[in-house]
């Protein structure tokens, strides 16, 4: 399996601990303050848990069985199928009943990025070529009504959900990058054998046919997607209603936007499974409930996870903050999110580099901090990769002041270089509705304004964001948006996850475009090519190292913040750690306290 | 003058005919109410540039493909003329429709409303599922909202310029003021979370599952909607009830020799409750189209709750649906207030 | 002190009636006294605001329990009111007393048929069934003149002319025989001929029944026929009081005779005024000094400067004509005589 870059890894570690020494948290040492938790299982003493120990340690580690667990959510999933879902929480959520071929190592840190075989027994075999994926499967694993998971049912659960009209909101990966010719998908064509992109030669082996070297497949088949589905069992959209469960729990039923139920799936056997547990009897899950009182529930302990993962709304964060003992009942993990402004470099006079270099310098980012929360609710950033993506290295090419509010001497140097030294005005971008993303642009309008840049603040519906107005550049160059405020996170934490998107010269489109900037860099274009194509790890991750520096040298890239949740484990919750991968606890580790 | 009808008794003739009016009225006024939903929902989007292909974006996942994009156009007939598209869900009500999702068809029998374009399940029995926690938190509110409300109302009418008459009227302005939001977290956070006494947020039980549980985990949500009603109800009547109390009917009946208590009941009280009763027939119509604030507050999962979110996730079939099943509601409080107030003010008719 | 029951029917002694206000004491009655017996009708006179309806409500017993201060005594049929229950005064309302209220369209309840609020007076003091206390409100109905009164039983005020009203009015306020009979402004809201109906009505009833009749009214005119004794009233107070020729063809006060100016008559427009009163009635919570009418009367300059200083005393002029006012009698009189009636009769 590939190897993870060490160098990386190692910065990632020193991000972790530098976030906990901020904290000052003195792990394991201090007497208890609440005296109610004192668990049966004697393993630990929970309540001597202090804030951000779940970032680095298992709090509260169990294996006591029983209990109901109790998850709420604001929302409700876009589908409970795992072949048909986009959300963060979820992808780790289905993980509860659906194993897809490879998942991410169960560990806390940097540890947790690795990824290990799931429904597989090793991570891909790759051809000489690049092109041929190969993956053999565990045998004796069973689906929840006993019958045993098929190489045909992995074949299978991919062509659902990347070749139909009617599963449309998971990610269409395996639909781009699968050598499948014009394949109509499993609905229109019953025949199975026409899918040409996965070969299944065997009941337990599975051949991925694509079209270009991709080094980084094993990513690809950790989405949820690539857990089986019986041909006989797909119900199309309706399958969401009654998933063929392979993880340590099955449904016992669910109500479409009310309520999911789970149960001890009795087929699932813990000897094929490294990285879930199976320890509370029930699952529940509440759709479309209050945001304010998912955290007030949480804080009395009524639930145990708020499912979302977004972490407490301002009023909850402000409760728990102010009291130390809350305080340690909460973790403070990176989310996949970076927090950015773009400069479109085919703006006057954004299209010289050195205007931009201008906004770089002149930023108070203390300022541009705070709409996310201060501290709690992100780092400063310097770069586009975000901490907890594998290849990440720190740097900063535009040192802003050592308290970060900003170099207006260096920004007025770069001014005077762009032939504006007095400064110019230009457009700001936001998403209207996103009360956040204005603050920001407004905290911009007052930095810039010490050195004479002038922004207008322009807001746009969220809704039609990226399909209407910044993500169409025409409309873009038309209404002189020189600056726009996005965020971005990554469907698998790597480099290549987190920046093909945003900062490839090819992924500009006409509408839809999240490389706003239009940054077309040919050395960035190659280095992604070369990246991909690359099985090495150690050398890919330097490879995206060197994309992260070669944007930022543009200028035409500015983070704000890694974004940061607050999220809070109450005392009834046992196993609880954050995992990097979604920023989240890790959901098939918990367990509850009866 | 003297009537070919009895007064108070209005002929059964004239009911029926009145009825039949206005069950046409109110059929016509659900077209041109379903009629501007759909405009709202599709002529203002186009005229402000939406392509189908910009509006089918929302019901996809993240950077769905062209592909993906054309297949929601093509499924949900985004890229129908508006009348076709009404025209289809017309059709549907009557004749039942057909949808197709994954490997067979689904059937979508009359009165078909379509399925959400967000998860996919059909609006109608969706509704159905979502009336009963409407109804219970609706009807059991505005119980506890009238009774409250005008007693509140004709004490403090009774008692006026006492300080009972001026705290009441205090508490009252507080109730008509505070949004029910903060009054909701605020019960859920004292009377749940601190005391625990009631059950927590999202604990509402069909009745037909758990009685005890479901009466429990309404109380808060009962008394926190009767609040802002009953302080509403509370001022009107009070102040019907000080203008009723001025009138010279009253003072004839004092001086016929009736009690206080009769005068007040008998004579004032009911001249009073009549025009509250209207008021209350329409705030309940409304109510059971969704009470958002309260069911969101709580999240209970009843027709308001389904209609925030729909109207927040653009969801077409369900915003309709719900305007429909509404404005049902409104136009059946509206006849059924007609209908009472004729019966309890023989000087209005029906007509 | 104890004082003794009075041989009349009614007597009104030295009655006040004040009701405190954010502005002030408002004397709306203010040492009020006269008597009244049985088969004999009183017409009170008066501008609005003089006092005359809230007089007759303070014998019904109406402000009690409210915010008025009263004073002074009332005796009906040897029986203190003033000091007496509520409750029990209550339990005389309807039966010993009633009262005939005017504009009978918003006196009646809207909701409630002519009938069924006849039927309730009647049963407030008569336990009877339903059944015979419709049969009574029928009767009643039918002897104030009301055409197929067991039709027009069920009907409701709105569907009732006005003058049935009214006459429905009379109907509910004698349905249990009362023995003093107040009607304020009976015939105010009619039209000149129902008018005469009415009153005659009244009297025909007062007759049968020997009660004693109150007529409140600003209207000279209406108590002209019927009175046998006229009170007339002016700021709270009585500034005249005599038999009905006494008022008539011998007033000796000012604002008596404004009233007599100012009374229409079948052979004129209503609204010409012969000698209307200047001015508009006083405030009764600043009464003006001395004579409460000075700032009005248009001889206050013959009272020797007493009119803005002393209040006039009420006093016998002569075989139990009282008249409040500074002038001598001779002066009035010959006021009266030389200058007032000879304008009136030429006219």
């Amino acid at each position: 399996m590939r190897k993870t870059n060490v160098l990386a890894l190692a910065a990632l570690g020193t991000v972790l601990t530098m976030g906990l020494a901020a904290c000052g948290g003195t792990a394991g040492g201090g007497g208890s303050t609440s005296p109610a938790n004192n668990g049966s299982t004697g393993t630990g003493n929970a309540s001597a848990a202090k804030h951000n120990d779940g970032y680095t340690k298992v709090v509260n580690p169990s294996d006591a069985k029983g209990g109901t667990l109790k998850f709420a959510l604001t929302d409700e999933p876009d589908s409970a199928d795992p072949g048909n879902t986009y959300y963060a929480w979820n992808w780790n959520f289905t993980r509860l009943y659906a194993r897809p071929l490879m998942t991410y190592a169960a560990k806390p840190g940097p540890e947790g990025l690795k990824l290990v075989p799931d429904l597989a027994e090793a991570p891909g075999e790759v051809s000489a070529d690049g092109k041929t994926w190969t993956y053999k499967l565990k045998k004796g694993i069973k689906y929840d009504d006993g019958t045993e998971v098929k190489a045909a049912d992995v074949k299978y659960a991919i062509a659902r959900s990347n070749f139909t009209a009617e599963l449309t909101d998971g990610p269409k990966y395996f639909a781009q990058y699968l050598d499948a010719g014009d394949y109509k998908g499993p609905y229109k064509d019953k025949n199975l054998d026409d899918f040409k992109g996965i070969e299944t030669p065997d009941d337990y082996t599975v051949v991925f046919k694509l079209k270009a070297p991709f080094s980084e497949f094993d990513f690809l088949v950790a989405n949820p997607q690539s857990a089986p589905v019986p041909q006989a069992k797909d119900t199309g959209v309706d399958y969401e209603k009654a998933v063929a469960s392979t993880g340590p729990y099955k449904f016992e039923s669910y109500e479409v936007g009310k309520q999911l139920n789970l149960v001890r799936n009795e087929n699932w056997d813990q000897a094929t499974d490294t990285t879930r547990k199976q320890l509370p009897d029930r699952i529940e899950v509440q759709y479309k409930q209050n945001a304010e009182d998912i955290d007030n529930r949480l804080i009395a302990g009524q639930i145990q996870v708020d499912l979302g993962g977004t972490g407490l709304q301002p009023a909850g964060r402000a409760k728990v903050v102010s009291n130390p003992q809350l305080k340690d009942s909460t973790d403070n993990p990176f989310t996949p999110f970076n927090r950015y402004a773009m400069m479109s470099t085919k703006v006057a006079p954004f299209d010289n580099v050195e205007c931009r270099k201008a906004v770089q310098y002149a930023t108070d980012k203390v300022a541009t901090q705070a709409p996310w929360g201060g501290p709690l609710g992100g780092d400063i950033g310097t770069t586009a990769m975000t901490p907890t993506t594998v290849g990440y290295k720190p740097f900063d090419l535009y040192p802003n002041g050592a308290d970060h509010k900003g170099d207006l001497a260096k920004a007025k140097e770069a001014l005077a270089a762009c032939g504006h030294p007095d400064g110019f005005s230009t457009n700001i971008a936001v998403r209207g509705d996103r009360t956040k993303e204005v603050q920001v642009a407004e905290a911009m309008q007052a930095s810039l304004d010490r050195v004479g840049i002038k922004l207008t603040i322009k807001k746009y519906p969220s809704g039609d964001w990226s399909a209407q107005y910044a993500g169409k550049p025409d409309f873009v160059h038309k209404n002189n948006l020189g600056i726009m405020i996005a965020g971005w996170g990554s469907d698998w934490p790597s480099g290549f996850g987190f920046l093909s998107q945003i900062v490839d010269g090819r992924a500009i489109k006409p509408s839809g475009n999240y490389n706003m900037m239009e940054l077309d860099d040919k050395s960035i274009n190659e280095l992604l090519d070369k990246g991909v194509q690359t099985s090495d790890a150690a050398a890919r991750n330097e490879i995206w190292a060197q994309v992260d520096q070669k944007v930022m040298e543009s200028a035409a890239f500015m983070s704000f913040v890694y974004e940061k949740t607050l999220i809070f484990r109450p005392a009834s919750l046992t196993n609880a750690y954050v995992h990097p991968a979604w920023g989240m606890y890790d959901y098939t580790w918990l367990g509850v306290k009866q | 003058m003297p009537g070919s009808d009895p007064p108070g008794h209005p002929g059964r003739t004239i009911v029926v005919a009145f009825i039949v009016r206005r069950v046409i009225a109110a059929v016509l006024m659900l077209a041109v109410v379903s009629m501007a939903t759909f405009a709202i929902f599709f002529l203002i989007p186009r005229a402000l540039g939406q392509t189908p292909e910009g509006m089918a974006s929302r019901y996809v996942g993240r950077d769905a493909t062209p592909e993906a994009i054309q297949g929601a156009v093509k499924r949900l007939h985004l890229d129908d003329p508006l009348l076709v598209q009404y025209g289809r869900f017309v059709k549907g009500i009557v004749a039942g429709e057909d949808y197709s999702l994954g490997p067979k068809k689904a059937e979508c029998p009359a009165p078909c409303f379509g399925f959400s374009f967000n998860n996919n399940q059909p609006v109608w029995p969706t509704l159905l599922d979502r009336l009963p926690a409407t109804l219970s938190l609706a009807l059991g509110a505005a119980v506890l909202w009238l009774v409250t409300g005008v007693s509140i109302g004709v004490i403090s009418a009774l008692k006026r310029g006492t300080a009972l008459d001026r705290a009441a009227m205090t508490i009252a302005l507080a109730g008509v003021s505070l949004p029910i939001y903060f009054t909701g977290l605020v019960s859920l956070s004292v009377f749940a979370y601190t005391l625990g006494i009631f059950p927590g947020g999202g604990s509402y039980t069909p009745i037909t599952q758990d009685p005890v549980m479901w009466f429990q985990a309404l109380v808060l949500p009962w008394i926190t909607l009767a609040f802002l009603y009953a302080a509403l109800y509370a001022r009107l009547t009070r102040a019907g009830m000080l203008e009723t109390m001025g009138e010279d009917y009253i003072r004839t009946a004092r001086a016929k020799g009736l009690r206080e208590r009769t005068v007040v009941t008998k004579h004032a009280l009911r001249a009073t409750l009549t025009p509250i009763l209207t008021i209350f027939g329409l705030d309940l119509g409304l109510l059971l189209g969704g009470a958002v604030l309260t069911e969101s507050t709580f999240s209970i999962q009843g027709v308001g709750k389904l209609v925030i979110d729909a109207i927040r996730g653009n969801d077409l079939p369900v915003v309709l649906g719900v305007t429909l099943f509404a404005a049902f509601f409104i136009v059946l409080a509206n006849l059924i207030v007609d209908i009472l107030y004729a019966v309890v003010d023989p000087r209005v008719r029906l007509s | 002190m104890t004082t003794q029951p009075p041989e009349s029917f009614l007597e009104l002694r030295d009655l006040r009636i004040h009701f405190p206000t954010e502005d002030g004491l408002v004397k709306s009655v203010d040492g009020l006294s006269y008597k009244l017996d049985r088969g004999k009708t009183l017409g009170i006179v008066g501008e609005s605001g003089s006092g005359k309806s809230v007089t007759s409500l303070g014998i019904l017993g109406l402000h009690k329990g409210g915010s008025a201060k009263i004073s002074g005594e009332i005796w009906l049929d040897g029986e203190e009111l003033v000091s007496a229950s509520a409750d029990h005064v209550r339990t005389l309302r309807g039966k010993k007393m009633a009262m005939i209220f005017q504009d009978p369209l918003s006196s009646m309840h809207p909701f409630y048929s002519v009938g069924a609020q006849i039927v309730e007076a009647y049963r407030i003091h008569n336990k009877v069934s339903k059944a015979v206390a419709r049969k009574h409100a029928i009767d009643m109905l039918g002897r104030v003149g009301i055409p197929q009164p067991d039709r027009r039983v069920d009907d409701f005020p709105h569907q009732f002319s006005g003058g049935m009203r009214q006459r429905a009015m009379i109907a509910m306020a004698l349905s249990c025989d009362p023995e003093l009979l107040i009607a304020d402004e009976p015939t105010t809201a009619l039209d000149v001929t129902v008018q005469a109906q009415i009153l005659d009505l009244m009297t025909d009833l007062q007759r049968e029944f020997n009660s004693a009749l109150i007529i409140i009214t600003h209207d000279l005119g209406v108590v002209a026929e019927l009175s046998d004794d006229i009170l007339v009233m002016y700021g709270g107070k009585c500034v005249e009081y005599g038999s009905a020729e006494d008022i008539f063809y011998r007033p000796e006060h000012p604002y008596t005779w404004g009233l007599l100016g100012s009374m229409p008559r079948l052979d004129r427009d209503r609204t010409e005024r012969l000698l209307p009163i200047k001015g508009t009635p006083p405030s009764l919570i600043n009464v003006p000094s001395g004579c409460a009418f000075n700032p009005r009367c248009a001889y206050a300059g013959r009272t020797e400067g007493k009119s803005t200083t002393q209040v006039p005393e009420l006093l016998e002029t002569e075989g139990g004509h009282l008249v409040r006012c500074h002038m001598p009698r001779a002066e009035r009189r010959s006021i009266w005589d030389n200058e007032i009636k000879p304008m009136m009769e030429s006219t």
